[in-house]
């Protein structure tokens, strides 16, 4: 039996379903983050502004904080924990950690899951098409610049490509 | 065993083992770890999702808790009434001012804040109620339905109003009046310096305040268990700290029943290093109720906290010669303290104490004020009080520098501060790579043939370039509290396993402090720096290191990595020297093995090697500290500004200006950074670009601006913009594209002679937009942020025939009139002087308690 004043629903979350137990005006970020535990998309601000919550849902990026939980019904949904194949990290996790581009990484979660998005709709993306596509996550730690360049470098190893990073971004120019 | 000779107090990293390997000079190809590119030891878990922060833990039978907050900016509190929330159904525990009496606040100096304001609120925002309910929506309510009566008290609002103004006191300590501290600190003969100067400039600048933004908001998670032990999980940059303010406000709760760990820091900036109000509640509620008790602020709530930038103005008077040495300089800033003393003291040194590391300044005048005023307090961000008088100083010599026809870079590299030195205001300079510095960002940027000549370009908008520099400090070299014990400390524990455990009581806060512990002891071991187990921030279990803060904690921790490491090789040699019947001293400790120098096929795996020592010594585990240079300033204020070392930066930043309106873009920065030596070339990079990224913040945009108006007879005063969008900062689309230049000066005062680089390359972005800006379209904006808005009023000054400048008054007016008394008169080194101010009256013996 269903609490007085919440919902019973079955949610696919990074493709394993879910019946959680909810109060109606419940977000999808408030859902994953305290009825399932998955604290992994985070919050910034929970008023649309700052990306951190960014998650999946059918395949697009959505800010968690501003989709009521009863609008994900029904639909896929994927977060960071569901990014990684089993034991092996998705190649946008390994550049990310490789080159540094997840300094205190609480942003980190928000900007995976969009560009994840993005590189699977277009897989040569130019840097103005990365910038665009993160123009709504915030980070205050990398300055970005390491997020461009572990998105470039990640699209090139999912074409199949055997892509290292630049000289000049690890060690800096002479 | 532990080894620790009391004999043998923390020595200065620069003592220790000049015949090692690793000394601070050695040569990159000597060294197997440091230096390369190796990932941070956390990094797979960040971008796994599986970093716990604060906010993300969660115990049985948790409360929510929140905060009232006060709605007026100034005011007494006459009368609170919980009676209605109390009895609403969830409501588990209701705190007030009354029940955590003791004062608290991170400097001893400025015991000034309340977990909970007992009588009176000094910014809109101070809290006052904590209520915790079974769920965070019935916490919200509760806090609705508390009503609190205030008494209006006339709110003080700025710099000018706080000196016009003595009453009403906002605090009953302090200099006089509103005013916190006066610093007048005069170091060799200005008369004689400005005598010979041949050109004398005199202006005044403002640096309006911003905040740290991370994208964390602060929380906290308290437990007070039922074995009489309180444990506090908390977003802090510094759990030393926190657990001495817990001590002393839920006394007589023993210190030592109190554990405080520090999570992953979403982010610090310096935001997150004071003990604050919201965690000391948390653990008096979870004392009160007998369960874990959870605060996470709502993003408003965060600029509350704040203990950003302060707003400063100042008043700069240099001269110099003919060819730009400078001869004198007299420097006056005012700060904007807000509501609370925080870290502030500090901060008003740190506007006067950095000027004379970057370029040699012969005779030098500083005077500071910290005014209360009913703002939320401010305090350190990055870069803690010298940015603004950074900006200051810089465009300030690009102004002489037009003045007198000279190349500003040029001007620049003829002024720098000898290394190894001391300074007029008694800093000792090590290593000094900012001379590389200018010279990498000037070839980089085509600096010589394309300033002042780029002008208007086939869009119609104008571009210039603009330079700057910087210095900044590797930890403060003093502690908060007056105390002779190590500034951090570092033990080992080496198991048969061969796993190698460092506890550290140093906060990772996205800098990398968990894997420069990893990245020294791996290279002095020999061991995969990521096979190393890193407990760190968790006062329980790690010995104190005083936390993420000052850029202090590469050096001092990794020296304290590094003493701990260098005895822990010394236990294993002696196991393994006589396991093998070879002399320790022929032993070679790299790739996880340990062997003969003369015979490298006789050795053993590092496994192996533990286990030979442990059979001989017994349990294997080792420590070490770290405490800073003495600082050879001794008169009262030489404080603050010795560091170990000072990190040095140079900047060329190309604006595109659009001259009708004032918009400006950036669209290229040449960054170079003095690093000492890169521990982590990688991990460097994304310092320098982060803080890159976090000066165009403050050069262009962000600003803690407050609303000031009246209604209904009120003065309504409240923060303009709390929020993530209405606090303009930048986001991928005006990231330039950076060129960045690590420049290594080893020092020997550093691990490796690494120094600091997580705030220095901040510090010359904001003064190089502004000397950009004037290079493209010839108006000067001395102010900060260089807004669009700035822009266009110089630019409409300039089209008017008036002074193409948007700034302060540039008369006496621009300033208040405030009387700093003598001066502290300190003869510099070159006069003889020996650190001591010569007028200054014996000290009353109260410091150390």
């Amino acid at each position: 039996m269903t609490e007085p004043g919440k919902v019973l629903a079955t949610f696919s979350v990074n493709g394993e379903p879910h019946e959680v137990a909810f109060a109606p005006h419940k977000t999808l970020l408030e859902v994953l983050r305290e009825e399932l535990n998955l604290t992994g998309t985070k919050h910034g601000c929970e008023l649309g502004e700052c990306g951190a919550c960014t998650v999946q849902v059918d395949g697009t990026p959505v800010l968690s904080c501003l989709l009521l939980a009863v609008d994900a019904v029904g639909k896929q949904v994927r977060t960071v924990e569901g990014l990684a194949r089993g034991p092996e990290l998705d190649e946008l996790q390994h550049t990310f950690a490789d080159l540094g581009a997840a300094q205190c990484g609480y942003c980190t979660p928000g900007i995976l899951m969009a560009a994840d998005a993005l590189l699977r709709d277009n897989q040569r993306p130019s840097r103005d098409e990365i910038k665009q596509c993160l123009a709504g996550n915030l980070c205050r730690c990398t300055g970005y610049l390491k997020i461009f360049e572990a998105v470039e470098l990640a699209a090139a190893r999912r074409r199949g490509e055997d892509a290292q990073p630049s000289k000049e971004s690890i060690h800096g120019a002479r | 065993m532990v080894l620790d000779d009391p004999t043998s107090r923390p020595a200065p990293a620069g003592k220790a083992r000049t015949d090692a390997p690793w000394r601070h000079d050695a040569r990159p190809d000597e060294l197997k770890h440091i230096g390369k590119p190796i990932r941070k030891v956390d990094a797979r878990s960040k971008v796994s999702g599986l970093t716990k922060f604060a906010d993300d833990l969660v115990l049985p039978r948790m409360l929510h808790m929140k905060l009232l907050r006060s709605t007026m900016a100034h005011a007494e509190i006459v009368h609170i009434d919980t009676r209605r929330a109390a009895a609403l159904p969830g409501v588990k525990g209701i705190l007030t001012g009354k029940d955590m009496p003791i004062p608290f606040g991170i400097l001893p100096v400025s015991q000034d804040e309340h977990a909970l304001c007992p009588d009176r609120v000094r910014f809109v925002g101070d809290p006052v109620v904590a209520i915790a309910a079974t769920e965070e929506e019935i916490a919200w309510e509760a806090c609705r339905l508390v009503e609190v009566e205030y008494r209006e008290l006339r709110t003080i609002g700025g710099i000018h109003e706080a000196a016009a103004n003595p009453e009403p006191r906002l605090h009953d300590y302090g200099v006089r009046g509103n005013i916190h501290r006066l610093e007048n600190l005069e170091f060799g003969d200005l008369q004689d310096g400005f005598a010979r100067a041949e050109h004398v400039r005199e202006d005044t600048f403002f640096f309006e305040g911003n905040t740290h933004l991370p994208m964390e908001q602060h929380a906290t998670l308290a437990h007070f268990d039922k074995d009489g032990k309180l444990c506090v999980w908390s977003s802090t940059q510094t759990p030393h700290y926190l657990h001495k303010a817990l001590a002393r406000v839920l006394h007589p709760l023993p210190a030592h029943h109190i554990r405080v760990i520090a999570c992953p820091n979403g982010g610090g900036f310096g935001g997150k290093s004071d003990p604050f109000n919201h965690e000391i509640a948390a653990a008096k509620m979870s004392m009160l109720t007998g369960r874990p008790v959870k605060i996470a602020l709502t993003r408003e709530e965060v600029f509350w906290c704040h203990r950003g930038r302060h707003p400063v103005l100042m008043r700069s008077k240099v001269g110099v010669t003919r060819t730009g040495r400078i001869t004198a300089l007299d420097f006056q800033s005012y700060l904007d303290g807000g509501a609370y003393g925080s870290y502030g003291t500090a901060s008003t040194f740190y506007t006067g104490a950095l000027q004379t590391v970057t370029y040699a300044v012969e005779n030098y005048h500083f005077r500071g004020a910290r005014f209360f005023t009913n703002k939320a307090p401010c305090g350190p961000k990055r870069g803690h009080g010298t940015p603004q008088p950074r900006f200051a100083l810089e465009v300030q010599l690009d102004k002489i520098a037009c003045d007198l026809g000279l190349d500003p870079a040029q001007m620049r590299l003829d002024n720098l501060a000898p290394r190894d030195s001391l300074t007029a205001n008694f800093l000792r300079i090590g290593s000094m790579g900012l001379g590389a510095c200018i010279e990498k960002v000037v070839a980089g940027s085509g600096w010589k043939e394309r300033r002042g000549k780029l002008g208007r370009q086939p869009n119609g908008r104008y571009r210039g370039l603009g330079l700057a520099c910087s210095s900044y400090l590797s930890g403060a070299g003093l502690p908060i509290y007056w105390n002779g014990m190590p500034h951090s400390g570092v033990q080992l524990k080496l198991d048969r396993s061969g796993l190698v455990t460092a506890f550290c009581g140093s906060t990772d806060i996205g800098q990398g402090s968990d894997s420069v512990l990893g990245w020294i002891i791996g290279e002095v071991l020999g061991i995969d720096p990521l096979g190393i187990r890193v407990v760190t921030g968790d006062t329980d279990l790690t010995p104190v290191d005083l936390g993420s803060y000052s850029s202090r904690v590469t050096v001092m921790t990794g020296n304290a990595a590094m003493q701990a490491a260098e005895r822990a090789r010394d236990l294993v040699a002696d196991g393994v020297a006589q396991k093998l019947g070879v002399p320790a001293s022929r032993l070679v400790f790299a790739d996880a093995r340990v062997f003969d120098s003369e015979d490298p096929k006789r050795g053993m795996t590092w496994q192996e090697a533990v286990c030979a020592a442990e059979a001989r010594l017994g349990t294997i585990g080792t420590v070490g500290s770290y405490a800073p240079p003495p600082a050879a300033a001794k008169f009262r204020g030489g404080g603050v500004g010795p560091s170990p070392s000072y990190s040095y930066s140079a900047a060329v930043v190309e604006v595109e200006v659009d001259a009708e309106t004032g918009v400006y873009t950036v669209p290229k920065v040449w960054m170079a950074h003095d690093i000492g030596r890169a521990l982590n070339a990688a991990v460097a990079m994304g310092q320098i670009e982060g803080s890159v990224y976090m000066g165009l913040g403050e050069a262009m945009m962000e600003e803690m601006a407050y609303r000031d108006r009246s209604h209904k007879g009120q003065r309504i005063f409240v923060h303009k913009i709390p929020s993530l969008l209405e606090y303009k900062s930048p986001t991928t689309l005006e990231m330039p594209a950076v060129v960045t230049y690590v420049v290594e000066d080893p020092d020997r005062n550093g691990p490796f002679g690494a120094k600091e680089v997580g705030q220095g390359p901040l510090l010359p972005m904001m003064p190089a937009v502004a000397n950009a800006v004037f290079d493209a379209v010839g108006v000067r904006v001395d102010e900060i942020p260089v807004s669009f808005e700035k822009v266009f009023a110089a630019l409409q000054a300039k089209q008017d025939g008036k002074e193409p400048r948007y700034g302060p008054a540039t008369d006496a007016s621009g300033v208040p009139e405030v009387d700093f008394g003598d001066s502290l008169k300190i003869k510099t080194p070159w006069q003889g002087g020996d650190g001591t101010a010569w007028n200054e009256p014996k000290r009353e013996k109260k410091a150390a308690k």
